[in-house]
């Protein structure tokens, strides 16, 4: 049983200095173990850590605390068995295909006859045949991934990372690749024993993985884990795939609502940036027919072609401003979120102005002292200096940036960024 | 940023077009008779007395103001010359044909060897003689700055989004509006770099300028390179070291009080969408923005401008192009003609002028000499990659230490390594080591720095996926420089050694010859040949030894500079 774990991660804590001092903690307390034979899936938003995570087990970096232990032994800088396959596919622009799938063993000490007959038989594999002399310049972005494979597979490894490695393709593209590698992994003809995949897209951890860790963030940590129990190969409108999708939108929105208490509630309150544009298009596309009013998360996704890194960080902008309700996987719209959809743009900007003044405190506070000041300016440092009692300076950062693009919106009070200073006249 | 390399590396063709030769042709013709004009005025100069300067160091800042207002003039006035002739080049196919291969071989032409001319020139023309000096210094200067800023600039011009222009012509800009909101704005951030780049060199240029004897005419223009001419005739150490820390404080200065601010404001101009972390930043520029100053001094300016887009007449503007489009060809066949005639008479200018000064045995005698310069040229860029690549490198690849060396890198390309040329010749004069070696890593002693900070631009550059892959397959030691480093700042280095060879072509000239006191040291070579010819104030010589560095200059930028550089774009360009 022992020898069918491949990797083991145990308690493993990474935190980054700050340059202002003190250190950011990225990931907290993270425990994993890949079997063999195993997909595993690790979901979760931007900044969660997961690709940190990728890179400690990659041996890329080192943990500030716990272990990683690869068959059986630490993983002290890059392991012989680990391979991996990058976003943007990490292809050296100089090398052909055949020399950028070669370079996985040049470091190995293999005589050179074998490195190029291994190279020729991955490329043959992962369907790259006839294209051995292009240069990467010359391919098309799924090709360009087919060669980060070979290149992957070509050593090969025991475990096969995976950093979103079909979020830079096009959705065509990127389900042919998805399928083509499932079929190879279906019919066990890939040298690799287990697979680690990151990935923000919801649906393919669903398509892709045996098991689904969901990571939180602000530390990261693994908040849930899933096992997806549909035999291969899986069909996206099978009801059981649906029902895993609509499980993983459930458990991300519950677990951010925890995390509301977190993120403080007076100036402390971290934000998110997102655009003002955004949210009324949200609260318009949930306003609109099919909705009327309530929408299930999965489908509004799909139905606007957004990821959970990007529909998520909206949504929770609604929940914030109290425009909108986050339930159960669902999105509903408040009595001022329908208001805000049936108003022309001045009462828009209306209710969204009150909507800040009333539930962004820094909003308030911001306003408050423009108010008080018979010049009715203030410099942004002032503000800055008291958010970072509350937080890192690059969160006080996006907080004020976020907080600035609402307020222009809501024609609150303007700011203008060459002399870095807040004011309440708008310019005439 | 793009950084591009500061010559013409727009065409891919190795052969010279009719425009080239027409433009050597041209740009030859000008040299000679701008020489035999000059020749004929030398004599009631001879008279000119040398105003001897104070060594004393408290003199010192009132010279370098003299010598930083200098370089600025001659900024301002290549700042006019590149809003007009690259405008010109760029908005008429017919100049353009012309004026872009003219820009190409000006750029060859070593103005060193120019000085002496332009000198006798300029004093000849000016009501009194220390203005006429003056105005060859600028001259000088100028010649040293506006190729590339031109270039630059014209550049841009050729690649501004068709959607922009389109928007301008939609709101009904005129061409004049269109130029000032659209076409200069989007060129400014490269125009800018290329400005600081024509700064370093000029430094070189502006302190050379000061001090000049061309045959028995001797003048000493009051800055920091006739006080350090004047330090070396007096064999005064101590006197170079205080010019050199003056000429420190006077960059310093230029590059806190114009750059720093300049470069900081003109981010706002980068057409490219992509979200730097680390945007530059000014003192000066912050302050200028917090106080509303600036916004009161240059409000009537704002107001004139505006007035003037609202001058044109569209009705007519647009008459009079569809009319311009009818005879075109007829135009050109004139156009054309005259251009040949132009050439011919200046080709036969360069004959009745030129006819029986040289010998065929002169002239090869002169092309030897060239052929030893491009082999020191050659050996010592070499010399300084093997040194900085390597170096550059490694400390591209650590942004704690880039941080630091980067400045200092551009910082010592920025100096004017001439004014450590007395303090190398002593040491040489000390050791009596051979001139013909011990002279030559002068020529690059101020041009090697352009590769290292290239390299480190590269090396910084490198993706961090590109580095995962390569630390995730274990690649190691010679091996990885091999396929990852070597290549992948190839182009960035490629850049940079342009840029330091050509320099070193030009630095040549006074890095070949050198004196201390009553001692000189001479090697052989073209860069000697030029400076022996225009102490002794011979024209022809003069003459002779500019025409065959320019030709040098142009042959190694076509057959290797050029080539290369579209090799390492095409095959290792990161994107």
């Amino acid at each position: 049983m022992a020898e069918d774990v491949l990797l083991d991660v145990h308690a493993v804590r990474r935190s980054f200095p700050r340059p202002s001092g003190g250190e950011l903690l990225v990931l907290d307390n993270v425990e994993l173990s890949l079997k063999r034979g195993e997909i595993v899936g690790l979901l979760g938003r931007s900044g969660s850590g997961k690709s940190t995570l990728l890179r400690l087990i990659a041996g890329l970096a080192f943990p500030q605390g716990g272990t990683l232990t690869y068959m059986g032994s630490p993983i002290a800088g890059p392991a012989n068995g680990i391979a991996m396959v990058f976003q943007s596919f990490a292809l050296f622009p100089w090398l052909t295909v055949l020399e950028n799938v070669q370079l996985g063993l040049e470091a190995l000490n293999i005589p050179q006859s074998e490195i190029r007959t291994r190279a020729l038989a991955a490329i043959d594999l992962i369907g790259l045949d006839g294209y051995e002399s292009a240069y990467p310049r010359e391919l098309s972005g799924g090709m360009r991934q087919r060669v980060g494979f070979a290149r992957a597979m070509v050593v090969h490894p025991n475990i096969l990372l995976m950093d979103e490695p079909f979020s830079a393709l096009d959705v065509l593209t990127a389900e042919n690749l998805r399928t083509d590698f499932l079929e190879l992994w279906g019919e066990k003809q890939l040298p690799i024993k287990g697979v680690i995949l990151v990935t923000h897209n919801i649906e393919e951890a669903v398509l892709m993985c045996d098991r689904v860790l969901l990571f939180s963030t602000n530390p990261g940590r693994i908040a849930g884990e899933i096992k997806i129990d549909i035999p291969r190969p899986r069909e996206r409108t099978d009801p059981r795939f649906e029902h895993y999708v609509e499980q993983i939108y459930t458990e991300m929105t519950a677990r951010q609502r925890a995390l509301r208490a977190d993120r403080g509630t007076g100036l402390d309150m971290l934000m998110t940036h997102v655009s003002p544009n955004l949210v009324s298009g949200l609260i318009e596309a949930v306003a609109a027919t099919p909705y009327n009013g309530k929408a299930d998360l999965p489908d509004i996704a799909s139905d606007l072609q957004l990821e959970i890194d990007e529909l998520f960080p909206v949504a929770e902008a609604l929940q914030m401003l109290r425009l909108g309700e986050l339930e159960g996987g669902d999105i509903k719209l408040t009595h001022m979120g329908k208001r805000f959809a049936d108003g022309e743009m001045n009462e828009r900007k209306e209710i969204f102005s009150r909507a800040l003044m009333s539930h962004v405190p820094l909003a308030a506070h911001i306003r408050r002292v423009l108010d008080e000041r018979t010049s009715h300016t203030a410099p942004k440092r002032r503000f800055v200096d008291e958010l970072e009692d509350h937080m890192t300076e690059d969160a006080a950062e996006e907080t004020l940036r976020t907080v600035v693009s609402w307020a222009r919106f809501g024609e609150l009070f303007s700011y203008d960024d060459e002399s870095e200073s807040f004011s309440l006249e708008n310019p005439t | 940023m793009r950084i591009l390399p500061p010559v013409s590396i727009e065409a891919r063709r190795l052969l010279p077009s009719r425009w080239d030769v027409l433009a050597a042709v041209l740009v030859l013709g000008f040299i000679v008779l701008f020489a035999d004009a000059s020749r004929t005025l030398t004599q009631p100069l001879s008279s000119l007395t040398h105003h001897p300067l104070s060594l004393d160091p408290a003199n010192l800042p009132g010279y370098a103001l003299r010598t930083a207002l200098r370089m600025l003039i001659a900024l301002a006035v290549s700042l006019v010359f590149t809003f007009t002739y690259a405008t010109w080049a760029a908005k008429s196919q017919r100049a353009g044909n012309l004026l872009v291969p003219l820009l190409d071989i000006l750029q060859s032409v070593p103005i060193l060897g120019f000085l002496s001319i332009t000198i006798v020139f300029f004093l000849s023309l000016a009501p009194g003689e220390i203005l006429g000096a003056e105005f060859a210094s600028v001259f000088v200067i100028f010649t040293s700055q506006a190729w590339n800023m031109a270039f630059s600039f014209y550049q841009s011009l050729r690649t501004v989004p068709e959607e922009l222009q389109e928007a301008g012509r939609m709101f009904g800009m005129n061409g004049w509006a269109r130029f000032w909101r659209i076409e200069v704005p989007f060129g400014l951030p490269a125009l800018i770099w290329n400005m600081m780049m024509s700064m370093s060199g000029g430094w070189f240029f502006v302190t050379l300028s000061e001090a000049i004897s061309v045959g028995k005419t001797t003048i000493a223009l009051p800055g920091i390179g006739s006080y350090i001419a004047e330090a070396i005739a007096e064999k005064n150490l101590a006197a170079i070291f205080w010019a050199i820390g003056a000429m420190l404080v006077v960059i310093i200065i230029y590059d806190q009080v114009l750059f720093r601010p300049l470069v900081a404001w003109a981010d706002r101009f980068r057409f490219d969408n992509e979200d730097s972390e680390d945007y530059p930043e000014s003192w000066l520029l912050d302050v200028m923005r917090r106080s509303d100053l600036m916004d009161r001094v240059t409000e009537p300016f704002h107001v004139f401008m505006r007035w003037t887009y609202r001058l044109s007449l569209p009705a007519r503007r647009r008459l009079a192009s569809s009319q311009a489009l009818v005879p075109t060809r007829a135009a050109d066949f004139v156009w054309g003609g005259l251009l040949i005639l132009l050439g011919l008479y200046t080709l036969w200018q360069i004959y009745t002028v030129l006819a029986g000064a040289f010998t065929w045995g002169d002239i090869f005698a002169t092309l030897g000499l060239g052929f030893i310069t491009m082999v020191r040229v050659t050996l010592l860029i070499a010399l300084a990659s093997v040194i900085w690549t390597p170096i550059g490198i490694y400390v591209g690849m650590r942004p704690h230490l880039s941080r630091i060396v980067q400045p200092v890198a551009q910082f010592l390309a920025a100096f004017p390594a001439n004014l450590l040329f007395p303090v190398a010749v002593f040491v040489i004069l000390r050791l009596s080591l051979n001139p013909d070696i011990a002279l030559s890593p002068l020529m690059v002693l101020g041009t090697q720095w352009y590769i290292l900070f290239n390299v480190i631009a590269g090396a910084s550059a490198i993706p961090r996926e590109l580095r995962d892959a390569a630390t995730n397959f274990q690649l190691k030691g010679w091996l990885w420089w091999r396929k990852v480093g070597l290549p992948a700042v190839f182009p960035f280095y490629v850049t940079g050694a342009i840029t330091a060879s050509g320099g070193s072509w030009n630095a040549s000239i006074v890095a070949e010859v050198a004196s201390w006191g009553t001692q000189t040291l001479h090697a052989h070579g073209l860069g000697a040949y030029i400076a022996d010819a225009t102490t002794a104030g011979d024209f022809h010589r003069i003459v002779l030894g500019i025409v065959v560095m320019s030709f040098f200059v142009v042959v190694v930028n076509r057959l290797f500079w050029r080539p290369l550089y579209w090799f390492a774009e095409r095959r290792y360009r990161l994107t």
